[in-house]
């Protein structure tokens, strides 16, 4: 801890600007052996870290040994936990029952619970989201799946205004407590059209909940949190990361909806992330540590709203954001972030909060044009070392 | 079009009643059964339509005429509120098409659902919103059934089963057949009514809805309330095919004489049997809208002052119901009039006293955005004002 702090006190301010010009300050450098991992825990920064490095350890060694499940499975599971329990919770999304949904999420719930508790519907977006929409709003708890958050699009509409607005329009008596999720980012060459981020289209609209899961563990416990949520939530999943294995526990558990988590507690600099790019960040967090830097990986997960304070007590301690997303520069996720960062915690900032994002361009086929058009984790070195200087 | 035809069949058993209510000169409140034919027989597609024998009690034609008048006074009344700036932004009136609404309730419960578009002040009436809350949504009062923040367009009544108040043309109606998922999820053998104009008519998502309420058997009758004109633009140049009942193909419709409100009463209560039995069906309500689309709209220039005034003299549908009312002598001349005075009075009291209702406390900009907010309130990504309780 005391190395923490002497390293934490040796960084200087560096000059502003990309590319600029700086004097590299000596900084003792902390040996990957004293490694954050577990030591995290036992910091004091409030319930928050304490429960998650208690998740954390969950994981590893729960009560009853836990279970290994691919990501999804673990969405499965939790939606199948929620319909048993909930008989009100019914799915709907194209082939999602017979044919036990194009990603198996859902595959094995038609049987399990009958064609009127999970719809194939035809493929028509704008019309099946805008009936969860009436059917929440009569009281049923629907799961909207888009086979690919791209053509959620076409529902923009019932999303925006019915999904998001009702609850205000209407004074408060009717609560839309949906879940829409699907599959969105950038996969291995599906080409523009199924690419698509929505997070940064989706981010503005009043009313609604966005949360982002990255691991099998969290993808359980949001997809139970937000199924229980009584506001509309969108669960954004990642096409990458559906075969993601990981020890879930065997008790039931969920995540908090608005909580970020903390994946890798660190002193010199916020790194803020979330979905695929967190494999990315923590790829390039190893090459990090052996170059004597020590990053704080929060992966956010809730899009909408921002967990402001964890988010804030770690630019306390670090004084240094960069924010690595998949979505594209203008208008996304990171752009948001940095302004409510810049709001509320400019007086913590040592340097310019830094975003790596996608580039402002369609994703291309072609395998070494749709790399670079997402973040990588050499970009991301080479930030932090920008940011350290 | 022709004057109704009034069939009177009074049983033989209460003629000496019927001597008395002519002698008694006092509005009827009998419930002694009167069939009456409606205007025009029913053009059904790819179903047997119903009879155009219509049962009714004096006491329900005097309350068509009472609602309906209330909810002519109504607007006429938002009319001149819009003109004084007291009403702002949209404004979309329904006098002329009273008898939709008001017949539409009689056939169902308050457990059926319905859902409408823009046009919904008298549709909110008819599922028991009162005149105060009313108004002082139009004018954006706290008193207003939306608490002032929905405005013209946003009417709700939630224990009544009214889901709105829609904006976007057309984008209720998958809504509705959610509504009507829902019920048959729950198998509440009840239906819901989801209106649209002739103009959402031709909107994508009406066809997606309606394959997907066919095929999953929902009890959704689609119910196009045709007033000719879609904002500015008349429905022959809209639409290919203006026989909107036939436009669901493989879903049964009904056209139905939408300013008679016996007519709309019986094809609702056929369509609400079929629809909880068979599936969605198709009702289209022929209407007229006196005033423009909106009260942006002066609503003569895409069609003619004599237009205008040979609807309301020929088919206006609150005359109707006078005509029958004074036919069968279920009350005098001068009764109805003491009943419009007295409906004008209530309306000018229920403005009154809307007025009289403050307008939404600044906070109430930040509630009703999300159920019981979060744990970490944050209003909104870039709020400078950040309360974090951890939960």
């Amino acid at each position: 801890m005391a190395t923490a702090a002497s390293a934490a006190s040796s960084l200087q301010y560096a000059p502003h600007g990309v590319g600029a010009a700086s004097t590299k300050k000596p900084r003792s450098v902390v040996p990957a052996a004293t490694a954050r991992g577990r030591r995290g825990s036992v910091r004091a920064r409030g319930g928050m870290a304490a429960r998650a490095a208690a998740n954390a350890e969950a994981e590893a060694e729960s009560k009853s040994g836990g279970h290994e499940v691919l990501l999804f499975e673990a969405l499965r599971e939790g939606l199948m936990e929620e319909m048993k329990e909930d008989p009100t919770v019914c799915v709907f999304g194209e082939d999602v029952g017979h044919y036990g949904g194009s990603y198996k999420v859902t595959k094995g719930l038609a049987e399990m619970f009958g064609d009127l508790r999970v719809l194939d519907t035809p493929i028509a977006e704008n019309s099946f989201t805008g009936m969860g929409v009436g059917a929440a709003m009569k009281g049923l708890r629907p799961v909207v799946e888009g086979m690919n958050m791209g053509f959620l699009l076409l529902a923009y509409n019932q999303i925006s205004n019915n999904c998001g607005m009702l609850h205000y329009t209407s004074g408060g008596q009717y609560k839309i407590p949906i879940v829409i999720r699907g599959p969105g980012g950038v996969g291995r060459q599906l080409g523009a059209e199924h690419s698509q981020r929505l997070e940064s289209y989706f981010q503005s609209i009043p009313g609604l909940q966005m949360v982002a899961c990255s691991t099998p563990y969290n993808a359980k416990g949001l997809m139970k949190a937000a199924i229980r949520s009584e506001n509309p939530v969108v669960l954004f999943e990642h096409v990458l990361l559906y075969n993601l294995k990981e020890k879930i526990p065997d008790e039931e558990y969920i995540c908090c909806l608005e909580e970020a988590e903390m994946v890798r507690p660190g002193e010199h600099v916020t790194i803020l992330t979330y979905s695929r790019m967190r494999y990315h960040v923590m790829q390039a967090a190893k090459t990090l540590v052996n170059k004597g830097y020590d990053p704080e990986v929060i992966d956010i997960r809730s899009l909408k709203p921002f967990d402001l304070h964890t988010i804030g007590n770690s630019i306390k301690k670090t004084h240094r954001v960069l924010i690595v997303e998949e979505c594209m520069r203008t208008g996304g996720i990171g752009a948001s972030l940095r302004s409510a960062i810049i709001d509320n915690f400019w007086d913590y900032l040592d340097a310019p909060i830094m975003c790596l994002s996608s580039q402002d361009v369609p994703t291309p086929y072609a395998a070494t044009l749709e790399d670079a058009t997402v973040v990588q984790p050499a970009q991301i070195v080479a930030a932090v070392e920008q940011i350290c200087q | 079009m022709a004057a109704a035809v009034l069939l009177r069949r009074i049983p033989a058993a209460r003629a000496p009643a019927a001597a008395a209510l002519i002698g008694a000169r006092s509005i009827s409140d009998s419930t002694a059964p009167l069939t009456i034919e409606t205007s025009v027989p029913f053009t059904s597609h790819i179903v047997d339509p119903p009879s155009r024998d219509v049962t009714t009690t004096p006491a329900e034609l005097l309350t068509f005429f009472r609602d309906m008048s209330v909810m002519r006074r109504m607007e006429i009344a938002a009319d001149s509120l819009y003109k004084a700036k007291l009403i702002r932004g949209f404004c979309h009136l329904y006098d002329g098409q009273e008898a939709v609404a008001v017949g539409m309730e009689a056939a169902i419960t308050r457990k059926d659902s319905i859902i409408t578009a823009y046009r919904d002040h008298c549709t909110y009436l008819a599922r028991g919103g009162d005149l105060v809350s009313a108004f002082a949504e139009l004018m954006g009062r706290q008193a207003g059934c939306s608490r002032g923040k929905g405005g013209s367009m946003h009417f709700y009544k939630k224990d009544a089963n009214f889901y709105g108040g829609h904006g976007i043309v057309g984008a209720q109606v998958p809504l509705g057949c959610g509504l009507a998922f829902a019920q048959k999820y729950r198998k509440e053998e009840t239906a819901t009514f989801a209106l649209y104009g002739d103009g959402a008519a031709n909107q994508g998502q009406l066809f997606e809805a309606l394959n997907i309420s066919a095929l999953w058997k929902l009890p959704a009758i689609l119910v196009c309330e045709n007033n000719h004109y879609g904002m500015g633009t008349a429905e022959w140049r809209a639409a290919k095919s203006p026989a909107y009942y036939k436009r669901g193909d493989y879903v049964p419709g009904l056209k139905v004489d939408g300013m008679d409100v016996l007519a709309v009463k019986q094809a609702c209560k056929f369509a609400k049997e079929h629809a909880i039995a068979n599936g969605p069906i198709v009702l289209e309500m022929d209407t007229y809208r006196y005033h423009g689309h909106s009260m942006s709209d002066p609503g003569s220039t895409y069609r003619t002052r004599d237009e205008i005034s040979g609807v309301r003299q020929e088919r206006d549908p609150i005359e109707r119901v006078r005509k029958l009312i004074l036919g069968h002598d279920l009350a005098t001349p001068a009764e109805l009039k003491d009943m419009e005075k007295e409906i004008r009075k209530e309306v000018d009291d229920a403005i009154a006293k809307a007025k009289e209702s403050s307008m939404p406390d600044t906070s109430e900009l930040f509630t009703n955005v999300y159920v019981k907010g979060f744990g970490v309130e944050s209003f909104g990504a870039d709020r400078k004002e950040l309360r974090a309780t951890l939960p």
